[in-house]
Parts: structure tokens; C-alpha cells; sequence
């Protein structure tokens, strides 16, 4: 401390430290990063001439949707939505039964080590494969239907569901944990009495959040032969039924708004 | 009752947390554990139920050693060691009732808990000892509606409910403000005479550490550095458990002894 008593002393600019310290680091990412940006964009190879021509196409392609056909002649489209949800319900409740067990033993404050990496490491798997991957695998193991639609969701629930288990868990508070340990209680009370409670209204929430991604990717799973409406929109595309497809579209988009909405409900009431 | 040999911890970290603690603790005495942040307090009552897991030495509670004990067997042994928490620790989302009652998960299977079928005896005891610390009309609400005092009693409930011989209790009124820090140390020390039970309290209020025991023991880094009665708590034994300070105004003199009446 020298002479702290004279303001005059001390610096009247000040400027907070830079993330990054190194200035020659800094700029070499900054400049790097401009240029990479620019060559990518680059081998893009956007061509004015194919939009232009791309662009009444896509007008035809609109019109051909309107108006939306809901008159159902093949009698498949309800069929489809029903099968659809019916999908999306089981494989969520199968999903989330999988991903339970899954996920306590994927929570570090739970599981030995050998547990946590095994759980760990069907959830990176899980997570590694899109559910319309899960579905190629699914049709070619089981043939085409919901079945194959079924498994796959599911199979993509736990990777989702079992994480964020996981991680819920992880960050529970320990002392809550540590005082229900303290009574004797046994392993499972432990968990029923002290961490059910505290992740219980975010599974909630996630559940109806996972009902609603399984809804739509079973429209997805259908197109490569998992059933359910992504099926019956496929054909209707392959028969140039574009005013049928437009109506299944506004369906999905109706039933994915109105699941948003239950589910935001549904999380404020279990708060 | 309650005996100590020898206790040492190292956690992974290196840190050498208890230096080979002995103690004897008699039936019915409420001993006042004090010293600095760090000190080892808490390790030291973790380490009596193994929430803490010591390096080692010896703890025997009535002839029962605690630290080679499978993990069924600790389970019976923590039955009997009821502990109060810093932050009261309530399961937040739970009712009241259920927290108390969970002091009896030691005792009821699994399924029986799940469904909250206690047996008619524990629901009795829960009512009962929630109306002796003034919040039977509280039972059925959710543990993050009450303050901090209410909830610290219902923490002393669920640890009473265990029908412990030893309560362990871990900085009880950290959190509350003075006059509720005095009212949850009374209830505690009336508990503890009313049932007879014996008792450690890691506490940092000297003050309130002089009031409401009968031994207090001074830790510093990890070793005993007091083990005497309340009173003898001079400056020069508190400057050896925290360092040099001025103390005059800590401790308590002899003609503050009666306090005022107990209200909730």
C-alpha cells in the first residue's frame, strides 16, 4: 500500500480482464473463426439461378395444399392419428419405465462406478441414434408397422429421459438425502422418501414434454415404415395427395399446440 | 455410553479432519461441541452414524462398535441415533407428517412406507410429539410453508420419533435468529432430560453453548483442546480453541443465568 491517502494516485480507467488473456490467442480465434465461416460459405455453392427457378415450384407445390382435404375418402387419416397416439402413449410409458432404473444408477450421488459408466453408456448410445435410425433398425428387426415404430420411440425415450433423470437427481439436495440416510431408513425407502420427492415434478413435466416429441416423431418413424401417421402421410405424398397431407399437417400441428399447453399446466400444478 | 477412541479421519482430499478424538460421553449428559469453521465438528458427529465413514478408531455406542458394521447392521444401529440438521434438511415437498414419520423408516418395510400405511402407534407418536413442540395443527402442510423455527421442530420431531438413545445434533440454530436459536436449544435440552437422552450438539454460539449444556468440548483442527464444565470457558481457553480475540463480551457471567419464559 503506498500512499493509498491522495486520490490523485489511483487509476481513473478501468477495463474488466478478457476472457481469453493471450492476445495473440484471441485474435487468431476470432480471425481464424471469420475465415472459416467465410470458406464454408463459400463451398456452399449457392447458386441465385436454382432459387429462382426453385421458387415457382415451390409456389405450385403450396397451392396444390389448399384447400386442406379432411374428407378422409381412403378412410385412413383418423386411423392414422389414432394409431399415432396410441404410439406415442405406450412408447412413452415404456420409455420412462426403461429409463427409471436407468437413470438412478446414471446419477454419480447414487451408483458405484462400474453402474454409473454402464448407465451412462446406454444413454450416450440411446442419444447417439435419432429415433428415425432407431426406426430402420426397428423395421428391419420387426417389419413394418407400430410395432417397429414402438420400439424405436421408446429405445429414444430412454436416452432423453434417463439423462435428465440423471442429472436431476445429481444436483437434489444431499442434505435432504443425508437426513432420511440418517434415520436407517433401506435403500429404496432412501429413494421414495428423500429423492422421489425432490425430482418428482420435473419427471412430470418431462413426461408430458417426451409424450409430445414422441407424437411427432412418430410422424417421422411412419415414413420409414414404423406406422402410425408419418405412414399415412407418406402415402398421401406418393399418391400426390397434396390437399390430404395438408390436413394431416394442421392435425399433427393442432396436437403438438394443445400438448404444449397440457404440459405447461401440468408442470405448474405439480410445483 | 457413548464412547469414542482414537477417531481419526483423512478424507480423500488429504485433509486430516479428526486427530485421534477420544471421549466418553455418560448416559443423559448434553455435551456442547465447539470450535471454528472446520474444526471437525461436523465430521466428528457424522463419523458416530457413518455418514461420514472414519479412517480409524472406535466408536461404541452401549457396547456395540459402529464402525465395523455391515451395512443392515449400521442401518439398525442409526435407528437408535436420532440427528437434527443444520438448515433443518426437511424433505421440502413433503408433508410435515411425512417427515416425522419418516424417523420410523428404520422400523416399517418398504411397501408399508411407500404407501404411508405407518403402524397406528408411529402415527400416535408423530401427533403427539409434534403437539409437545406446538405444531400438530401444522401435520398435513407442506414442510417449505413453515419458518425456519417451526421447521427445525419438526426436525427434532423426526429425530425424536426414532426413539433414540443419542441424538447427534449439527448446528441447530444456524439459521434462526436469536430468539429462536434460544427456544429450539431449550426444547432440545428439555427433550433430552424429559427422555433421558444423551446428546452431542455441534454448535458455534458459545454463548448458547455455556446456556444449555453440561460439558462442552472445544475442537481445533481436528484435536480436543477443551473438555470441561460451561463455566469453565475463560478467554484464555477460548483463544486457544479460535485464536486471539477479544472475548469479554462472549461469555456468559453468572447473574444472566435466568432467562425469560418460553413461548412458540
Amino acid at each position: 500500500m503506498t500512499d493509498s491517502s491522495e486520490t490523485g494516485s489511483y487509476p481513473s480507467s478501468w477495463k474488466k480482464a478478457p476472457f481469453i488473456k493471450n492476445s495473440f490467442v484471441r485474435w487468431l480465434i476470432i480471425v481464424g473463426g471469420a475465415i472459416y465461416l467465410a470458406a464454408a460459405l463459400g463451398t456452399m455453392n449457392i447458386d441465385l439461378e436454382r432459387v429462382k427457378e426453385g421458387l415457382p415450384r415451390a409456389q405450385r407445390f403450396l397451392d396444390s395444399f389448399f384447400p386442406p382435404n379432411f374428407s378422409d375418402n381412403r378412410g385412413v387419416l383418423w386411423e392414422g392419428i389414432a394409431e399415432s397416439i396410441w404410439m406415442a402413449i405406450i412408447s412413452t410409458v415404456a420409455g420412462i419405465a426403461l429409463s427409471i432404473p436407468i437413470g438412478l444408477g446414471a446419477a454419480r450421488n447414487l451408483a458405484p462406478a462400474w453402474v454409473y459408466l454402464f448407465c451412462r453408456g446406454v444413454i450416450a448410445a440411446s442419444r447417439t441414434f435419432p429415433e428415425i435410425i432407431l426406426a430402420i433398425f426397428a423395421v428391419k428387426l420387426f417389419g413394418f408397422g407400430p410395432f417397429a415404430g414402438f420400439i424405436a420411440l421408446s429405445l429414444g425415450t430412454i436416452g432423453f429421459y434417463a439423462k435428465l433423470l440423471a442429472e436431476d437427481i445429481e444436483n437434489s439436495s444431499a442434505s435432504q438425502a443425508e437426513a432420511v440416510k440418517a434415520t436407517g431408513a433401506n435403500w429404496f425407502q432412501w429413494i421414495n422418501y428423500s429423492i422421489q420427492p425432490q425430482v418428482m415434478p420435473r419427471m412430470i413435466g418431462l413426461s408430458i414434454y417426451r409424450l409430445d416429441i414422441n407424437f411427432r416423431e412418430s410422424a417421422v418413424v411412419g415414413i420409414v415404415g414404423g406406422g402410425g401417421i408419418g405412414a399415412t402421410l407418406n402415402t398421401s405424398f406418393s399418391r400426390y395427395e397434396f390437399d390430404t397431407a395438408a390436413a394431416i399437417l394442421i392435425i399433427i400441428i393442432l396436437i403438438v399446440m394443445s400438448m404444449e399447453y397440457t404440459s405447461s399446466f401440468f408442470r405448474k400444478w405439480v410445483q | 455410553m457413548l464412547q469414542l477412541a482414537e477417531l481419526t479421519k483423512k478424507y480423500n482430499t488429504g485433509e486430516l479432519a479428526l486427530k485421534g478424538v477420544t471421549l466418553e460421553i455418560p448416559k443423559g449428559q448434553v455435551l456442547a461441541l465447539i470450535g471454528p469453521s472446520g474444526a471437525g465438528k461436523s465430521t466428528l458427529i457424522r463419523c458416530v452414524n457413518r455418514l461420514v465413514q472414519p479412517t480409524s478408531g472406535s466408536v461404541v455406542l452401549k457396547g456395540t462398535e459402529l464402525t465395523k458394521l455391515s451395512s443392515s447392521a449400521l442401518r439398525k444401529a442409526r435407528r437408535r441415533m436420532g440427528m437434527i440438521f443444520q438448515e433443518y434438511a426437511l424433505v421440502e415437498r413433503l408433508t410435515v407428517m411425512e417427515n416425522v414419520l419418516s424417523g420410523r423408516l428404520g422400523y416399517v418395510g418398504f411397501w408399508r412406507s411407500y404407501f404411508r400405511k405407518f403402524p397406528r402407534a408411529d402415527i400416535q407418536e408423530a401427533y403427539r410429539l409434534l403437539d409437545r413442540v406446538g405444531l400438530k395443527h401444522m401435520a398435513d402442510k407442506r414442510a417449505d410453508e413453515l419458518s425456519g423455527g417451526q421447521r427445525q421442530r419438526v426436525g427434532i420431531c423426526r429425530a425424536l420419533i426414532q426413539n433414540p438413545d443419542l441424538l447427534l445434533v449439527d448446528e441447530p440454530t444456524a439459521s434462526l435468529d436469536p430468539k429462536t436459536s434460544r427456544q429450539i436449544m431449550r426444547l432440545i435440552q428439555e427433550l433430552c432430560s424429559e427422555r433421558g437422552l444423551t446428546a452431542i450438539i455441534n454448535i458455534h454460539d458459545v454463548f448458547l453453548a455455556q446456556m444449555f449444556s453440561q460439558r462442552v468440548v472445544g475442537l481445533e483442527l481436528g484435536s480436543v483442546v477443551y473438555d470441561g464444565k460451561p463455566d469453565g470457558l475463560t478467554p484464555e481457553v477460548l483463544t486457544r480453541i479460535y485464536g486471539e480475540e477479544d472475548w469479554s463480551a462472549t461469555i456468559k457471567s453468572t447473574d444472566e443465568d435466568d432467562d425469560d419464559e418460553e413461548e412458540f
